[in-house]
């Protein structure tokens, strides 16, 4: 609803929007009870929604002196009726997607502007997904949209080349917001996967509409299916993350596995390779028992590191490599990277001197725990300390 | 960081397409480079057969491909990053053209127009 009516008073005057819809709720809240829940509930709210934007403007045209320019503009175009119709509807929250990712913004801050215009979160929320004060996330969130409002994107021009120009942007955010889930600091595992289900409604909405509906998105969403069909099998009753190798492959969910494979074939529509179509292209190999598929995902890797270099892809290439040329030869190619303060470096060397020389295992896995900022992850790492250790002694 | 550019060549023509697990390596050697925040620029193949490579000398004389005259031929270049041409050299040869299929990858420093 707040995207609908932003679409109606622009960004600038998001508050506005957020004020009515909440208005709209509480009434409904006071109505409903009393005289039962309307035939048409959608219709009733933005029935309701409307008389308040109607009564705003009567209100406004009074007091409001300084926003008269605008006042003007707006009584000119009257609330077209089909503006509270489904597909307005939905068109709406495109463009309230598209208006949250905004690159003046950063990564972090479209995240929590998504997770709170888009998803509805409290601040609260937000905050324990970040594990951070409500306080550092309400004023992150503050500086997100003075921003916004300065930046000044318009909303209600859909157009085609605006959106081919923003849309990477948009699947970025996405990816994040759902990486947030997936591998979050927190251990709350509710929030973690309204984290990943909310990533994957915005996506889902992206392929349903034709101007967005690229092979990119296709493989974001074949991505998150398949990364998705594992979250059952990734933690244990201890809240520990389980290891890949360790997952019990009858608790992955096979009708999620079925729609990646269906958006990965979406994807495959026109020439282009994104890096959302090679990581889903990794997911699905591990999905699969063939003989070969440490090797497609190594190629799979070489591809993406060349495409967009990142410290956790390299790290994952040197996974995949040792599993194709042993561990030795992994640890040679690890060793002439230039060493990283960072956990997952230590975590792999870890892994990889494990059985080669158990006690550098150990000093490694010592290091990322102590550089780890994740309690799962702390623990996980812990366990396999513990097992290098009874194998020791 | 200098920039320096890996000129590879090989010997044999037969040599220039490369089987699958030939192609792998060659990949995992690149991938690795670029691991090592290393590569600028992951450069082209340069097609060597007919109909693809002509060389144009003065008077208007055009052969075909580099092949005829000379017995090594350019198959690609790559270009890397490194603090001096030493390390630019440790990076060719740890490249698999070598247990591969023989030839040599000339490095040389780029000096950049402005």
């Amino acid at each position: 609803m707040t995207a609908v009516l932003c679409r109606h008073f622009g960004l600038q005057h998001i508050e506005l929007a957020e004020d009515i819809a909440s208005d709209t709720f509480l009434k409904a809240s006071e109505h409903w009870p009393v005289h039962g829940i309307p035939k048409h509930p959608v219709a009733w709210l933005y029935t309701v929604a409307k008389n308040k934007l109607k009564d705003y403007y009567k209100h406004l045209s009074v007091f409001e002196q300084k926003v008269k320019p605008a006042l003007l503009n707006s009584e000119q175009k009257a609330i077209p009726e089909q503006e509270w119709d489904h597909r307005y509807i939905e068109d709406s929250f495109l463009a309230m997607i598209f208006a949250v990712c905004n690159p003046v913004n950063t990564p972090e801050s479209q995240i929590c502007l998504a997770l709170q215009i888009l998803c509805g979160f409290s601040m609260e929320e937000i905050a324990r997904a970040f594990l951070s004060k409500p306080e550092t996330i309400k004023k992150r969130l503050q500086r997100a949209r003075q921003y916004l409002r300065n930046d000044g994107f318009n909303i209600v021009a859909l157009d085609r080349t605006a959106i081919q120009k923003r849309l990477n942007t948009v699947l970025k955010t996405l990816y994040l917001l759902y990486n947030e889930g997936y591998y979050s600091v927190t251990h709350d595992t509710q929030i973690r996967a309204e984290l990943c289900s909310e990533a994957m409604r915005l996506t889902l909405l992206l392929t349903e509409n034709r101007l967005t509906n690229t092979p990119a998105a296709n493989a974001l969403l074949a991505l998150m299916c398949y990364q998705s069909s594992r979250l059952p099998a990734r933690m244990n009753e201890h809240n520990e993350t389980i290891l890949f190798e360790e997952q019990d492959v009858r608790l992955w969910d096979q009708s999620l596995i079925q729609r990646g494979h269906y958006y990965l074939i979406q994807a495959t529509e026109g020439a282009e390779v994104s890096k959302y179509h090679l990581e889903a292209g990794i997911a699905y190999w591990h999905t699969t028992t063939d003989a070969s598929k440490w090797n497609r995902i190594l190629q799979l890797y070489n591809q993406l590191v060349l495409l967009e270099y990142s410290p956790i892809t390299v790290l994952n290439r040197l996974f995949a490599y040792s599993k194709v040329y042993g561990k030795k030869m992994a640890i040679e190619e690890t060793e002439r990277l230039e060493s990283s303060e960072n956990n997952y470096y230590y975590a792999l060397l870890g892994y990889l001197y494990t059985d080669i020389d158990n006690e550098k295992a150990i000093y490694h896995y010592e290091r990322a725990i102590q550089l780890s900022r994740s309690v799962v992850e702390k623990r996980t790492l812990q366990r396999q300390l513990v097992k290098l250790r009874d194998g020791n002694s | 960081m200098k920039e320096f550019a890996l000129i590879f060549r090989l010997k044999d023509i037969s040599d220039f397409k490369p089987s699958p697990e030939q192609m792998q390596e060659r990949m995992n050697w690149l991938a690795g480079v670029a691991a090592q925040q290393k590569l600028v620029d992951k450069g082209n193949t340069l097609l060597p057969i007919p109909g693809s490579a002509k060389v144009v000398k003065p008077g208007g004389v055009v052969t075909d491909g580099p092949y005829t005259e000379i017995k090594e031929f350019v198959s690609g270049y790559v270009v890397v990053k490194a603090e001096s041409i030493d390390e630019a050299v440790e990076i060719a040869k740890a490249n698999p053209i070598f247990d591969q299929v023989g030839g040599n990858i000339e490095v040389r420093e780029v000096l950049k127009r402005d």
